[in-house]
């Protein structure tokens, strides 16, 4: 639920338990006490969430001033005091909105007494198996039991309900029908937050059940959420269910590492016999950060972390000898990588990752530039310097658009490229912002959307400068694309509501870009926002959808993509890989590593790229150390190392540090901190700030983790830092200009054209180690309309082959009939190699 | 006397379109739509006194004018869900003069700006949907409904639509979810519905038995109305009378007869010239009412029936005879609460379930006091603290039946209740 503006309205005083405050009109009574730190026990209300009156465990005295009917005015008691009513039942305090001079009673006998009997009753049907239940120790319903229930039961054992206790919702998420006390937290948070609504309540009294009707079941990226609002042990997670008890863990702060949002994460971690005594990671919650993930988390990002456990993971360093990598002390693979580097003569290539920490980036780059070298980032979107100049201005937050701004996202699967925005805009969206969503086909946001937008793919950059020039004219000579788009109604339509809006936010994507249109649309989006004035302050700014969780952070500190990654790596004399495995994505790039002469590979776990390796250096998981990121948003946060390093990793700053060190360069090896000290020195934007800066925590509403329990553990708690939110070039008083570059356009060759889209569940490295996920991963597929796909004899869901680039697969084909025709959707980093559209030849 | 509700009872045929229009049938729409403002329509029904037959007795009137006229379109539903055990009124009404109910529906509907109704009938009212739907038809077809009725702006169309067997799904804002194809479980009120109803807009749910009597009181005039009733409960009322009687049946009678002459002159009195016992006059949901002369005096209108310790309700008056145990009787009234609770609530769900246990025990003779005093605790403890009326409902039968016919316990637990157990039963009554 929105909290309403406490700064504007008038405000509304009322008395909870003798104490007088005042809160915005349209305050629920139970928020109302929050705010004045009393506690009032509930289990189905939810402050994210509408609220039911369900569980009936709220119940208080309320009062309300009698009012003179023909006055009215209140009517005054003998005592000089407004004379109060209170109503002869009690009231659901989730349900009453505050009123003037209401005076609410919560620790009164009777209220006392009704909170007793709401407990005795849920309890009447509750299996009291905490001793084994995984929600024992941060249970809502334990909890308040405790502290208002009743000691002893009067309800005779062999009465109570027998239900199944170990039901799949689906491979993520277990039910327990015993332990569910109907309080719909799941299905409402199904239905009005993840707007999947696969799962709901079936039956009714007391066989109602919670029951799912999706095929897979409980098919939704959020399902992993349902079990921390879950006020009992009914829904839990496959990963952690009879895995630890909750006391048992410990708790560190760190950031999800797989897409820009950088969502705060909570990593529980237990050291146990079966890991060798060693701390490991037992499960990720999400951590409360209401200006970056709230207290949400996609599935995604809390159940991929089996990659960084030991068994997936390369422990040493390995020299090749004899064409066979073989295992090598450090000193020993550091210095065959340093005198390969000094022989050559400059010509060394370093490939980052996208997800490294800025740390890492600062390092790196110092020894490349030392090594006279190049350095290139593994990315197929640009933009990222257009986003430091006129990015999400400081001081914003998506929590606070609403009516009267806009949002446009182009060329963006929003829930699949960054899960949490499209929950972010959607909210937006049902706040009253105008979203716009401009796509070549269908994806989950337009069901909020305002305004829909339709091109084709190729043409991303000209339907922004058609709202540009729909707006104003910025340029006299405009292609034939952008003015057939213009001509579009919705176009139109969105292009008044754009020139209209308050505020106005423009996210990009990559659907169906390669790294010359992601170009052309950034600096067309760029343009939009500069034209309309909308840069250099909160709530307004550009948004790059990155591929990769701190591609912006590379971009601050002045890493670029390569045009030509190929003809890059193909030349070195030495290439210095980083968290990247070019030769597992694409064909091209592994002929390009092949040919370069000395391959050093840095990385977690083999890949392809690993086996073509002179060198390998085993890095350390982002839970193993500490780091710094920069999420799409610009706000650079802070991850804390939770388990010991596997085997001889080392930090990959402080690979680059002692690589650095042996070819003359000094650099910070030792803590990430003291290499966050020096970038923050040689780059504007970070200008002041400090690791401690970015551990400050200021109260966030709502309240979590207090006695009235809307979530009984510790976890979602932040006390470790919400972060910072970097200034623009445009914030910082730079005057940003408009590029009136024109759009790129290419021509269509004949037959189909490819274009590459993202997915959350790919088959990248990282998530295909996941078990629990494997049957969710996307299968290998193609996508067309329905009339290409007729014409070549497929049909939904049949599988066939494909040729692609030199590959051929066995792939699925899929139909979207909001697809436009002539075209092929190919998923990145799913068994077919895409780097950008092209023309191809399907044969069915 | 089947002046207003049962006149197919006097007028043979006034089932057949034909019949019913040779009797005025649809001159009161015609004239309402023709000739009056859809307001007057409210008031003059405001003027008759008409209240909810449903059971609550709401002025009906009042509830057309609080629709809100800031919000369109406006709906009109009519519940037809008649599933309180011991009441069959509305099913009469619908399958013996269906047309005037119809007429109702479409002078409701013209009165609050509807354009739209639906009959929200129970699942096993099947039969009753396809002989409604035919009369609808027949309607249409005769241009009563449809577009441009009688030649002006207005249009109407009535649809019906089956439930699936629920008794919460006679609760409004649980039939509105139930209809707008959800589960059936009941809406937080407020917002009611006459501002926040079927798909949140402005909707007026009315009972079946209730629009039947509009269209009589459109025809012969507000003072012909009040000449039937009392002066706060105008009109007659179909009581569906059940139980030990020698003549169950449906009765149409002027609100404020006495419970006396409908059992005794109407019913045929008890079967077997038995005694009676007690009197729930408002189906499973009702308190029991010790069947005394006091009682049996009592008249059965809406203020009248809470002085000796009940409510009128639905008017579906279940006839206990001496025979019965009332262990019995409320252990048959849990089972039905239990099976129907709709879940959403704590207190209802978990409090029903616990109940029938302990009405359970206590009829199959293992129980002691302690049970019987637990039974009434749990009682009170449901009470006054559920999302809706049933759970509440649910305690009627049973906290009334061990306060006032505690003799019956006193033989199935086996020995007199003590004097300490007395003061325990009586602080939860009282609480």
């Amino acid at each position: 639920m929105a909290v309403a503006d406490t700064t504007q309205q008038k405000l509304v005083t009322l008395t909870i338990d003798e104490q007088q405050i005042s809160v915005a009109p349209g305050t629920l009574v139970v928020d109302a006490a929050k705010r004045a730190g009393i506690d009032i026990p509930v289990f189905c209300y939810h402050p994210k969430m509408e609220p039911v009156g369900m569980c009936r465990m709220c119940l208080v005295e309320v009062g309300r001033p009698v009012l003179d009917r023909a006055t009215g005015q209140p009517v005054m008691g003998e005592d000089g005091q407004p004379q109060l009513q209170f109503g002869t039942k009690l009231e659901t305090g989730c349900t009453v909105p505050v009123s003037e001079g209401m005076v609410v009673r919560g620790y009164t006998d009777k209220v006392k007494e009704a909170r007793d009997e709401v407990l005795e009753f849920l309890l009447t049907s509750h299996p009291l198996d905490c001793p084994i239940c995984d929600k024992g120790g941060e249970c809502p319903l334990q909890n308040l039991t405790m502290k208002f229930g009743p000691g002893q039961t009067r309800y005779i054992y062999d009465e109570k309900i027998r239900l199944d206790k170990h039901v799949p919702l689906g491979d993520l998420i277990f039910l327990d029908r015993e332990r569910c006390i109907q309080c719909a937290r799941c299905t409402r948070f199904q239905t009005e937050i993840a707007d999947d609504p696969v799962i709901g309540f079936n039956e009714r009294g007391r066989k109602l059940e919670i029951v799912t009707f999706s095929d897979p079941g409980f098919d939704s990226y959020w399902s992993g959420n349902t079990t921390d609002i879950c006020p009992v042990g009914a829904l839990t997670t496959a990963d952690f269910r009879f895995g630890a008890r909750p006391w048992e863990l410990k708790s560190v702060a760190s950031i999800c590492t797989h897409c820009p949002v950088n969502c705060n994460t909570t990593l529980n971690t237990r050291r146990e016999a079966k890991s060798g005594g060693k701390a490991v990671v037992k499960r990720i919650m999400p951590r409360q950060n209401e200006m970056v993930n709230e207290i949400w988390l996609c599935d995604k990002g809390r159940f991929v972390y089996q990659y960084t456990e030991e068994a997936n993971r390369i422990a040493q360093p390995l020299l090749s000898k004899n064409n066979q990598l073989t295992p090598a002390s450090w000193d020993e693979a550091l210095a065959a990588v340093a005198d390969k580097v000094k022989k050559s003569g400059g010509k060394l290539t370093t490939v980052v990752s996208g997800r490294l920490s800025n740390e890492d980036y600062f390092n790196i780059k110092a020894f490349t530039e030392a090594a006279k070298g190049q350095i290139a980032l593994y990315s197929h979107m640009a933009g990222g310097d257009l986003v430091s100049q006129v990015g999400l201005g400081q001081g914003s937050n998506l929590a606070d658009l609403g009516k009267g701004d806009a949002i446009l996202v182009v060329a963006s699967d929003l829930e699949e490229e960054a899960s949490l925005w499209w929950l972010r805009v959607k909210q937006a969206a049902e706040r009253g912002a105008t979203l716009i969503v401009a796509n070549p086909r269908r994806t989950k946001l337009e069901r909020e959307a305002t305004h829909v937008v339709r091109y084709s793919y190729g043409e991303e950059a000209a339907a922004v400068h058609a709202l540009i020039d729909s707006i104003s004219p910025k340029r006299p000579e405009q292609t034939e694309a952008v003015k057939r788009l213009m001509t579009q109604d919705e176009i139109k339509a969105a292009a008044k509501d754009i020139a209209e809006a308050q505020n106005l936010v423009v996210f990009y994507g990559s659907e169906g870009t390669d790294l010359a249109a992601s170009e052309s649309l950034a600096s067309a989006a760029a343009n939009l926002l500069i034209a309309t004035g909308h840069v250099g302050k909160p709530n307004n700014g550009l948004v790059a959808v990155w591929d990769k969780s701190n591609v912006q952070g590379a971009w601050e500190l002045g890493l670029r993509p390569s045009g030509d990654l190929a003809s890059l790596m193909k030349d070195a004399e030495v290439l210095y890989l980083v968290g990247v495995d070019p030769s597992g994505d694409d064909p091209q790039l592994a002929a390009a590593v092949d040919a370069a002469k000395f391959v050093v590979v840095q990385e977690l776990a083999e890949t392809k790229t690993t086996q073509a390796a002179d060198v390998v250096l085993p890095a350390q998981a982002f839970t193993e150390r500490e780091g710094t990121l920069t999420s799409g948003e610009r706000r650079v946060q802070r991850y804390y190392p939770a388990v010991p390093a596997v085997g001889e990793t080392r930090a990959d700053y402080t690979i680059a540090a002692q690589l650095g060190a042996l070819i003359g360069a000094t650099l910070e090896a030792v803590s990430a901190g003291r290499v966050f000290t020096q970038l923050v020195e040689t780059n504007e934007a970070y200008k002041g700030l400090t690791m401690q800066r970015l551990a400050e925590v200021t109260e966030q509403w709502p309240i979590i983790g207090r006695a009235d329990v809307y979530y009984g553990g510790t976890t979602y708690d932040n006390k470790s830092g919400l972060g910072v939110q970097v200034p623009t070039a445009a914030d910082r008083g730079e005057t940003p200009v408009l590029s009136f570059a024109q759009p790129l356009e290419r021509e269509r060759g004949d037959g189909l054209l490819a274009v590459p889209v993202t997915k959350l569940y790919d088959h990248g490295n990282m998530i295909s180690k996941t078990v629990l996920l494997h049957n969710r991963l996307q299968k290998p597929q193609v996508t067309l309309n329905p009339e290409d796909a007729e014409r070549l004899g497929l049909e939904d869901g049949k599988a066939t082959k494909v040729s692609v680039n030199g590959v051929q697969a066995a792939v699925t084909a899929y139909l979207d009939n909001s697809l436009p025709r002539g075209t092929v959707l190919i998923p990145r980093s799913l068994g077919l190699p895409i780097s950008g559209p092209y023309t191809l030849k399907v044969e069915a | 006397m089947n002046d207003i509700l049962l006149r197919h009872r006097e007028i043979k045929d006034i089932g057949q379109l034909a019949v019913y229009r040779q009797n005025e049938g649809f001159e009161g729409f015609k004239r309402a739509v023709t000739g009056m403002q859809p307001d007057e329509l409210t008031e003059m029904v405001k003027a008759s006194g008409l209240r909810g037959r449903g059971g609550a007795g709401f002025s009906t009137g009042m509830k057309w004018s609080f629709i809100d006229k800031n919000a369109w379109p406006h709906y009109v539903v009519v519940n037809a869900d008649e599933s309180e055990p011991g009441t069959f009124k509305d099913r009469e009404i619908m399958e013996s003069n269906p047309f005037q109910f119809l007429e109702g529906v479409a002078l409701c509907a013209y009165a609050v700006g509807a354009h739209t109704a639906y009959v929200y009938l129970r699942g096993e009212f099947w039969q009753l949907a396809a002989h409604l739907d035919a009369r609808i038809a027949e309607m249409e077809k005769e241009g009563l409904l449809g577009d441009n009725l009688f030649g002006s702006e207005y249009s109407l169309r009535i649809y019906t639509h089956l439930g699936a067997g629920a008794y919460i799904c006679g609760e409004e804002t649980a039939l509105l979810e139930s209809l707008e194809g959800k589960l059936g479980q009941p809406r937080l009120r407020p917002p009611f519905p006459p501002s926040f109803g079927l798909y949140g807009k402005p909707t007026i749910v009315n009972n079946v038995e209730t629009l039947a009597n509009v269209p009589m009181i459109v025809q012969k005039g507000v003072d012909w109305f009040r000449g039937f009733g009392t002066e706060k409960s105008p009109g007659t009322k179909v009581f569906s009378l059940s139980g030990n009687v020698v003549k169950p049946g449906n009765y149409e009678l002027p609100l404020g007869t006495t419970f006396r002459e409908l059992i005794y002159m109407h019913g045929g009195g008890i079967t077997d010239g038995r005694k009676i016992k007690a009197i729930m006059p408002a189906g499973a949901s009702s308190s029991l009412i010790v069947a005394d002369d006091k009682a049996l005096d009592t008249p059965m209108d809406y203020e009248s029936v809470p002085s000796v310790g009940a409510m009128l309700g639905s008017a579906s008056i279940i006839v206990v005879d001496e025979t019965v145990s009332m262990d019995w009787l409320i252990n048959k009234t849990m089972h039905f609460f239990q099976h129907e609770s709709c879940g959403k609530c704590t207190p209802c769900r978990e409090g029903t379930y616990w109940m029938r246990h302990l009405t359970e025990r206590i009829h199959h003779n293992q129980a002691t006091w302690d049970d019987v005093i637990l039974l009434q605790d749990v009682a009170s403890n449901v009470k006054g603290k559920c999302l809706c009326a049933l759970g509440d409902f649910s305690t009627e039968a049973v906290i009334s039946s061990i306060t006032r016919f505690r003799g019956d316990f006193e033989a199935k637990v086996g020995v007199p209740l003590s004097a300490p157990a007395e003061a325990e039963l009586k602080e939860q009554v009282s609480n």
